[in-house]
């Protein structure tokens, strides 16, 4: 074993493992990709591997190792999938800029070219979900009332009523899910990124998820209506006490102060 | 208060006033100047000052006017579902905020008319009013404990004890007859908190698709509710019967399972807890899939699912409990029996 | 202007005095307005705040009126096919089913019920902050103390009806608080299970609870509530208002503006004006959007579960608490859930017994119209604002969860630092107060001996440089020195020059030290003896 992390960082290495990886995807490939993935195109999909394993070799394997067989600081990456790539590099959570309890997301350091290189290449080192279709995760598909309850039996214990996002455990979160693409809710769903349970289309099919994201797409879509006013974030009765607080009382203790005070004298002279 | 209670002899330092219901304000270091002079406002002097006051009052009233006609105009103009952008507030209800806008400022120059009036015309001179004890003088005093005495007297409630005695046992029975009456507010409990929907053989029904479940279709990571066999949203008692028998259902690799009875509980590492948090019944859902705990959002009650979903963090009492779940010959998940403890909040019989 | 309006009413409009005679001869009104028409009450800020929350409470009457003829007090489910496109087709109760349509459909509706919960939310702010007021210059002694009782009874109902009041739309959120309610009773020891059946009508969450919340909101707590207003009003009137110390102001006495015109127009315009501003912040805020929260389902939750800030002290409560379950012959005693349910009251209790505390400590039995400045009762003070900074991090504990996502701490990192202020926050606020009220003490004392200082510099013959203090006018003085300065009781030997041992009580000993601790050294600042201010103002006047 130390032998072999001492030879890690020899000039030839990357070349065995990507051997050893090609090798294995294509038996793994052989074995389990269903028939509609394995009908594509053979040569442009073994090119994007081909341009997924280099950015995968500078941008991810310190932490997931070069195989994408997960070290002390990331987790294995073998039959995660395309869609979890897609997922957490397309939201630029991956690649991290540090570990810890959470990953925060922030503007995607890959064009959607490089992603879906990047995407090919890990799927090609074991089976996983595969990135969803516009058909899939299309809002407009979607049963917006049908999501709606959905979402409160699935979602809305982490994510919030109105998919603001909440507080888990040791300061890790849910996120708000306002401005999330459709596509990226869909393969968060389908594969549980970082503490998210997944949701698989075998216990939570498609049509729930379309309703889903139809749900929350209409509920976190930047003009979606809030009748009575002011949202104050749509985080619940402390917002609106502070509010009340502050802007109710302060402004009645205010005028009270008007009320009250004596009215300017005129000047001796 | 408890003057009663302590008797004064026993206090040879009393506060320097004592009991003396008057005071003399007089510590003081020097003596009262007493109220300093009124000096008159610029209203009071300056008649166009006071034109100018009397112009803005009537300016707040005859905006209040406009303003409760704009109210009207607003609720028969304004469709009632009208969204409509105002910055920065987002988009909103036109009528809420046209009405609210039109009533909030009719009613508030109202007020502020009359205020500025009060403010600025109405003489500001301070008046000085005196004080009388609250207490009445000891003549006063004197008067109605005799007149009370001789009622008292003449009633002979003292005197005639059997009344008194029947009286007082009437009016403390009486209201018994209120109590019992409140007994028809519910049932009794019986073990009703005891058992839920779930018997040997229920299927888990997906909440998702309203469909049995087979292992296979349960990844390591994933999150499923269940409900019991039979259990429809339409029942009339679908409220009460899931408030008790709302069931999570989860994967995890048979090796990650601390607890020997959880695992056998389980099915090849598919578990089924109470959804329902043992401290007060949230919903508990918060399932943090690569550390296995359960977090409440309602008290933050956690629950580590990987070892017999013990409490670890927050107001919970006790484990949620867990469902014996196996595999029917059709391939299906099914409990093997109801929950073995009473699921939801601790109650006093629960043991 | 009004004081020539009234002869020339009587010569031209008889009119109106007409009806005054009429009413007069059949109710006493001449006797009724003859000391009250002309009713003295003091100008100051701090005493309108019982307005805000009186005005407050009537708007909420007149709002919460309108908002029965539309809604629905009933479990029954229906389908909803309203305009609310989000939830068509899902199932729900009439009463969420009808709130639905007083804010989508009801020409207005949405606007009066969020005036109606917007001044909820104001009125309990006001009463709590009203009753602060009262605390903190103490207006509650002698006579006023069953006022203060009254006014804490208002608060406590307040609290619950809006409970109630919240919990009846039957949406996600107020479902998830009643079912709090229930886990809550059923913690109660040897009755906990049997209260629960007998609220809910059976098992959770039944068909009946909203109904009899219903009757409980909108009649038995307001009718025991109005009742209280009027009493406490009455009492107002009848013992004249309170007034801060000031030159030509006595105990015996009340400075201010006659109620007519000065206070009908302001006290009235007020009430204007507190209707206009909820009014104003029910147009531009929403508040309580139940649309977004669904309708209740016990199997489902939704995070940011808290109830109104009212509340959120007791959700604080409950979240801090460690899960204490104790099990034994065959019963459960749920501390977890009892504990706080206990403390609840308890925090609430301790401020309200508070003055009757002072007043047996103190022994003093005078009667008070004159108000302390906070500085002049360090105790108290001191008392007071560790109550708050109590009250202020158990709302921190019952927001963990947003102050975790807002601040990017850790809800348990939170939940530990609420647990361990609980019991140090208080005692330190307490030193804290006590220590800056003896500084403010200290600086009227040396304002007093020293005069303002008035940033003239003067060179003096020597080459001295000094700052000219101006000594402060005899009202100024006047006012740092009216208030009284109790001396500590002492229990004095207890055997006396002659050798007889008195007995003292146990109480009476406690009675001292709790005098001592109010009144003794370290708890007030001496003011200036007379010898010590004539020798300052008659001699060197500068220093």
């Amino acid at each position: 074993m130390k032998k072999l992390s001492v030879r890690r960082r020899h000039p030839l290495a990357a070349l065995v493992v990507l051997l050893f990886a090609l090798a294995a995807t294509g038996g793994l490939y052989a074995a389990f990709a269903p028939a509609k993935t394995a009908q594509a195109d053979s040569s442009s999909q073994s090119i994007a591997i081909e341009e997924g394993k280099k950015l995968y070799a500078t941008g991810c394997s310190s932490c997931h190792g070069p195989g994408g067989q997960g070290s002390t600081d990331g987790p294995s990456l073998v039959g995660v999938g395309a869609a979890a790539v897609d997922f957490q590099v397309g939201t630029g959570r991956m690649p991290a800029q540090q570990p810890g309890a959470q990953v925060p997301k922030k503007q995607p350091i890959y064009t959607q070219a490089q992603i879906d290189q990047l995407a090919a290449y890990i799927a090609s080192l074991g089976p996983g979900p595969g990135i969803p279709s516009k058909k899939q995760y299309d809002p407009k598909g979607g049963d917006i009332a049908a999501g709606g309850e959905l979402f409160r039996t699935n979602c809305a214990q982490c994510h919030n009523f109105a998919g603001e996002g909440g507080a888990l455990t040791d300061g890790k979160y849910a996120p708000s899910l306002r401005g999330v693409d459709p596509k990226h809710i869909y393969e968060a769903m389908l594969t549980g990124p970082q503490q998210m349970p997944t949701f698989p289309d075998t216990t939570m099919p498609e049509k729930a998820k379309r309703d889903i994201i139809a749900y929350v797409n209409d509920t976190t879509r930047a003009d979606n209506p809030n009748p009575g006013g002011f949202s104050l974030g749509r985080l619940g009765p402390v917002t609106e006490g502070l509010f009340g607080w502050i802007f109710g009382l302060g402004a009645l203790i205010a005028t009270a102060v008007w009320v009250a005070a004596r009215t300017a004298k005129a000047r001796k002279s | 208060m408890s003057s009663q209670d302590t008797p004064e002899e026993n206090l040879p330092a009393e506060p320097p006033h004592g009991t003396d219901a008057e005071i003399a304000p007089s510590d003081a270091l020097v003596p009262d100047p007493g109220l300093p002079p009124h000096l008159p406002r610029r209203q009071d002097i300056d008649e166009r000052a006071a034109k100018r006051s009397e112009r803005a009052v009537a300016g707040l009233f005859t905006l209040s006017m406009l303003a409760t006609i704009g109210f009207i105009a607003g609720f028969v103009a304004i469709d009632v579902d009208k969204i409509i952008y105002v910055w920065p507030i987002g988009h909103i209800s036109a009528l809420n905020f046209t009405l609210g806008c039109t009533l909030g400022i009719a009613l508030f120059a109202i007020g502020a008319g009359a205020v500025h009036w009060a403010r600025t015309l109405m003489s500001d001179e301070e008046v000085v009013d005196e004080r009388h004890p609250i207490e009445a003088p000891p003549e006063v005093r004197q008067r109605v404990i005799q007149d009370f005495r001789k009622g008292a007297g003449e009633s002979q409630f003292g005197r005639r004890k059997l009344i008194r005695n029947t009286m007082f046992g009437a009016l403390a029975l009486v209201p018994l007859s209120g109590v019992v009456l409140l007994r028809d507010l519910g049932p009794l409990p019986g073990d009703k908190l005891r058992h839920t929907l779930w018997a040997k053989g229920k299927l888990l029904i997906n909440q998702n698709t309203n469909e049995p479940m087979k292992p296979s279709d349960i990844t390591v990571g994933s999150l499923t509710f269940a409900k019991p066999d039979g259990l429809e949203e339409t029942a009339e008692d679908f409220q009460e019967q899931i408030a008790k028998a709302a069931l999570m259902i989860v994967r995890l690799e048979p090796e990650d399972i601390k607890d020997k009875r959880e695992l056998e509980w389980g099915h090849e590492g598919i578990v089924a807890f109470s959804k329902i948090c043992t401290h007060v019944g949230c919903p508990i859902s918060l399932y943090e899939q690569q550390t296995h705990h359960v977090l409440c959002p309602c008290h933050q009650s956690t629950f580590d699912l990987a070892d017999g979903a013990r409490v670890i963090f927050g107001p919970a009492g006790h484990a949620l409990p867990q469902l014996r779940i196996s595999v029917n010959s059709d391939g299906y998940l099914e409990a093997l029996g109801d929950f073995t403890e009473p699921v939801g909040p601790s109650f006093w019989e629960r043991g | 202007m009004s004081t020539n309006d009234n002869p020339k009413s009587r010569e031209k409009a008889p009119a109106g005095q007409k009806a005054a005679d009429w009413a007069d001869g059949r109710v006493g009104l001449y006797n009724l307005a003859k000391s009250n028409l002309r009713k003295i009450f003091p100008d100051h800020w701090s005493f309108m705040l019982g307005e805000i929350c009186l005005y407050s409470f009537i708007i909420i009457i007149l709002t919460g009126v309108y908002l029965t003829l539309f809604f629905k007090p009933s479990m029954g489910e229906v389908v909803y096919h309203g305009s609310y496109v989000p939830l068509q087709g899902v199932r729900m109760s009439e009463a969420y089913e009808s709130t639905l349509n007083i804010s989508f459909d009801v020409r207005g509706g949405l606007l009066v019920r969020q005036i109606h919960h917007w001044a909820a939310i104001v009125f309990v702010a006001g009463m709590l902050v009203h009753m602060m007021r009262v605390f903190f210059t103490g207006a509650f002694r002698k006579p006023r103390e069953i006022n203060w009782t009254f006014g804490f009874l208002l608060l406590v109902m307040g609290m619950f009806d809006g409970f109630l009041g919240y919990s009846l739309p039957d949406d996600l959120l107020s479902g998830t608080g009643i079912r709090f309610m229930e886990g809550a009773v059923l913690s109660v020891p040897i009755v906990g299970t049997y209260l629960s059946f007998f609220l809910f009508g059976g098992q959770f969450p039944g068909f009946d609870v909203v109904p009899r919340f219903f009757t409980i909101h909108i009649l038995l707590l307001p009718g025991i509530m109005l009742g209280l207003v009027v009493a406490h009003l009455i009492l107002v009137v009848y013992h004249k208002h309170t007034q801060f110390p000031g030159p030509g102001k006595t105990n015996k006495n009340v400075v201010g503006m006659p109620l007519m015109p000065v206070y009908m127009a302001k006290a009235g315009g007020f009430f204007f004006v507190v209707f206009g501003v909820i009014t104003l912040l029910s147009a531009i805020a929403t508040v309580n959007p139940i649309w977004a929260y669904g309708p209740y389902r016990p199997d489902q939750v939704s995070t940011d579960a808290q109830p109104d800030w009212y509340m959120g002290f007791s959700e604080g409560l409950i979240r801090i608490m460690p899960g204490w379950e104790i099990n034994f012959a065959g019963h459960t005693l749920v501390l977890g859930v009892f504990i706080p349910l206990i403390v609840f009251p308890l925090v609430l209790t301790a401020i309200a017994v508070y003055p009757f505390i002072e007043s047996w400590v103190t022994g003093d039995k005078r009667e008070h119209h004159l108000l302390d400045r906070p500085r002049n009762a360090p105790t108290r003070t001191g008392l007071g604002v560790a109550w708050i900074s109590l009250y202020l991090i158990l709302l921190v504990g019952g927001g963990n969860d947003l102050f975790a996502t807002h601040f990017h701490l850790s809800i348990n990192a939170i939940t530990w630092v609420v647990r361990v202020s609980f019991f140090v926050l208080p005692p330190v606020a307490f030193i804290i107060t006590k220590r800056i009220c003896l500084g403010l003490q200290r600086r009227d004392r040396e304002k007093v001996l020293h005069g303002r200082e008035t940033g003239v510099i003067k060179r003096l013959p020597h080459g001295e440089f000094i700052e000219v203090h101006e000594p402060l006018p005899q009202g100024k003085v006047f006012e740092l020195t009216a208030h009284d300065q109790p001396k500590p009781l002492e229990i004095g030997a207890e055997v006396d020059e002659n050798g007889v041992v008195r007995k003292v009580k146990r109480t009476q000993k406690v009675r001292a030290k709790l005098s001592q601790a109010f009144y003794g050294e370290g708890s007030q600042i001496p003011k200036p003896t007379p010898q010590e201010h004539e020798e300052i103002t008659s001699g060197h006047g500068h220093h």
